[in-house]
């Protein structure tokens, strides 16, 4: 079989089975809908939690962040898993108590204010739409590279598969697809990065053969990619500047990531669905085993390719000729095409010359060699993609790799569209429009809004704005700094009141957005940033990405100031508060709906 | 004990384990993963220091267990107070 047959059989096969588990799993009431009827396995909500959680962006970008940031992109790391400790700890027991649909719905009901709700509203809304925008690209990306169909093709076909078994199955069919697209994803992923680390390492397990020796040469593996790095200009891998303001920036983007992955409406709904408040508990530690065998290979793979990567442009070590444009290996020609990988003979003798041209040391040595400039740009996202032709695996490998790619983003896109429509159903209509609506009318309304937010998803997928890649800061600016703080203190403190609540959401939420928008250009819009984003050149010294924990901590104070000189919380409400910290009862609860 | 000071102490137990918690979760994530890195820095493992394998690896570990450990000990914690669900 060729190759575009196996890539086919592959997603074929992989997509059957989502539509099959679409028709099987079908939703029948609201409680179905929203929260899959509130009977999930722990273990089963923690798979599901799990390729909820981890996106195109953590399946195809990270390990290429990681390759070419070396030890300052273990903010992502750290970040995107230190969130689940939060969530764990100060978020999704109380939550599932509290035994609601939604996240608006509990900050509209503990603030005892509509305003409240509809600020969550606007801010889960903005942040899961700028989300699921990457998503929807990263489905046409795989789709034009694996299946040699048209960008537009293959999103609409992934948009009609999302469709299947979300408008019908809600988040019931999302639960059991995502547990099948994590079985998918974690496959694809860990299979290449075992072949890859026995070849480097001799070692099966990735994450040991990270810190092993290089068969090769006999030295650390590490050491190595240190030494070839440095010969091409490159800073050393595991190199920290230790100097204040870098140090700061790397915390602080480490904070926001974790209080955003805490905040984010479509990770927290994913707890409604368990039957009691301890499965809400071991539900997320599971959900962190899960992500955690990802997240503990991705390093490895980041490490491992990068050192590929310049062995086989510098066969003969980093210190020799690199190798002729004409004797590069196939998969280089491959990634040719899609424009990820671009060579251009700078000096014209016909050598692929890859360094660091930023450096200016290593100019005058490059410059000593007849070196005009690197003449190879490798974009992150194809690492991951790219890995399994690097290191010469069967075919078979390179059809898993795309069909878990697939499963990536759409497990994400389908758990995002499910936040957005119940806040559109439960939320907008019910909530605020027509609150008398019949069950059976808000579950078609529940399915309309999930029709409509797919659309436009898709319609974003094929025409993103040109600042899709900037607005993940976005999305997780506005989690971190608006819905993470109202939704710990509304359950860790009696005292803070609605005027309190809605103070500190909109002062966090402006002061990240406009922070964000004077680094990266009002509404994205590039030349009208007054400050370039740079940790030299930005405002108070914190790139716009890690400013999401400074307006978190802003949102704490003015919450707290507000309330402190307003009316205390009437006392129906620190009933509800007490109520909600103590899980007897929480069957009872869900029995209301 | 009324209900109320059964769910005030069960509360303070809670928040106590919290914190306790928390401050693993931040030594060595924020701690030996970032600030404290250079401390570390004569620590050796495979090629690079222990604050490299925290940052990569290590913390994740111990996120893992925090979990776990915390899910584990409100769950008795639940028992002992009465509040645990039927």
């Amino acid at each position: 079989m060729d190759q575009f047959t196996l890539n086919l059989v592959f997603v074929g096969a992989t997509f059957a089975l989502y539509i099959g588990i679409a028709i099987w799993a079908r939703a029948g009431s609201t409680s179905e809908f929203y929260a899959a009827g509130r009977g999930v396995h722990p273990v089963t909500n923690g798979m599901a939690t799990a390729a909820d959680w981890m996106s195109a962006a953590s399946f195809i970008s990270m390990a290429g962040l990681i390759a070419f940031g070396g030890y300052t992109a273990s903010s992502f790391l750290m970040g995107w898993t230190g969130g689940y400790v939060l969530l764990a700890l100060l978020l999704a027991p109380y939550l599932r108590k509290f035994g609601k649909f939604t996240v608006p719905e509990f900050i509209g009901d503990r603030f005892y204010s509509q305003t409240a709700r509809l600020v969550a509203v606007a801010c889960l809304i903005i942040a899961s739409v700028t989300y699921v925008i990457g998503q929807m690209t990263g489905v046409g990306v795989a789709f034009s590279r694996f299946l040699e169909v048209s960008n537009t093709t293959g999103l609409l076909i992934g948009a009609a598969v999302v469709f299947a078994y979300a408008v019908l199955g809600g988040m019931k069919g999302i639960t059991y697809t995502q547990v099948a697209q994590y079985v998918v994803l974690i496959t694809a992923y860990t299979i290449p990065a075992i072949f890859i680390s026995l070849q480097l390492t001799g070692v099966a397990l990735p994450p040991i053969g990270l810190f092993s020796e290089y068969t090769a040469t006999g030295e650390p593996l590490l050491a190595r990619l240190n030494d070839v790095v440095q010969d091409l200009g490159f800073s050393a891998y595991t190199l920290q500047d230790t100097s204040f303001l870098p140090m700061l920036n790397m915390f602080l983007f480490t904070m926001s990531l974790m209080i955003g992955t805490a905040g984010l409406p479509h990770v927290i709904i994913r707890f409604f669905t368990v039957p009691r408040v301890a499965d809400a508990r071991w539900s997320a530690g599971w959900a962190l085993v899960f992500i955690a065998l990802l997240y503990l290979t991705a390093p490895a793979v980041g490490a491992m390719a990068r050192l590929n990567l310049v062995d086989t442009i510098y066969p003969n070590g980093a210190t020799e000729q690199p190798i002729a444009y004409d004797e590069r290996p196939d998969w280089i020609k491959n990634w040719e095409i899609t424009g990820l990988l671009k060579f251009e003979d700078k000096n014209g003798d016909g050598l692929i010359q890859w360094y660091n041209e930023g450096n200016a040391t290593f100019g005058e040595t490059a410059a000593e060699r007849g070196w005009q400039g690197s003449e190879l740009t490798v974009n992150n996202d194809i690492l991951v993609l790219a890995n399994p032709e690097i290191a010469g695996l069967p075919g078979w490998v390179i059809a898993l790799v795309a069909a878990g790619g697939l499963a990536a983003a759409l497990s994400t896109a389908a758990g995002l569209l499910l936040a957005i429509s119940s806040a559109v159903s439960h939320d907008l209509i019910k909530g605020a429009i027509n609150p008398k609506i019949s069950e059976r009318g808000e579950l078609l309304a529940a399915r309309i809004a999930m029709a409509v937010a797919i659309a436009v998803a898709t319609w974003l997928g094929l025409n993103p704005p040109g600042f899709a890649a900037q607005t993940v800061a976005l999305a997780f600016g506005i989690a971190a700094a608006s819905l993470f703080p109202v939704l710990m203190m509304g359950i860790f403190s009696t005292r803070i009141n609605n005027h309190g609540a809605v103070a500190g959401m909109l002062a966090g939420l402006i002061f990240t957005v406009v922070y964000i928008f004077l680094h990266k250009g009002w509404f994205f819009i590039p030349g009208t940033n007054s400050f370039p984003d740079t940790i030299a050149g930005s405002l108070f010294g914190i790139q716009s990405t890690a400013i999401g924990a400074v307006g978190a901590i802003l949102n704490f104070a003015v919450a707290y100031g507000v309330s402190k000189v307003t009316a205390d919380t009437p006392q129906e409400i620190k009933d509800l508060v007490e109520s909600v910290r103590v899980p007897r009862g929480a069957g009872s609860a869900a029995a209301d709906h | 004990m009324s209900d109320k000071d059964k769910a005030m102490a069960y509360w303070k137990a809670n928040v106590r384990l919290i914190l306790i918690s928390l401050v693993i979760w931040a030594i060595v994530s924020f701690g030996f993963g970032i600030v404290l890195r250079p401390l570390l820095s004569g620590i050796a493992i495979g090629g690079t220091d222990l604050g490299f394998w925290f940052a990569q690896q290590g913390s994740i570990l111990v996120f893992l267990g925090l979990i776990f450990f915390y899910a584990f000990r409100m769950n008795s914690l639940d028992r002992k107070h009465g509040v645990d669900e039927e």
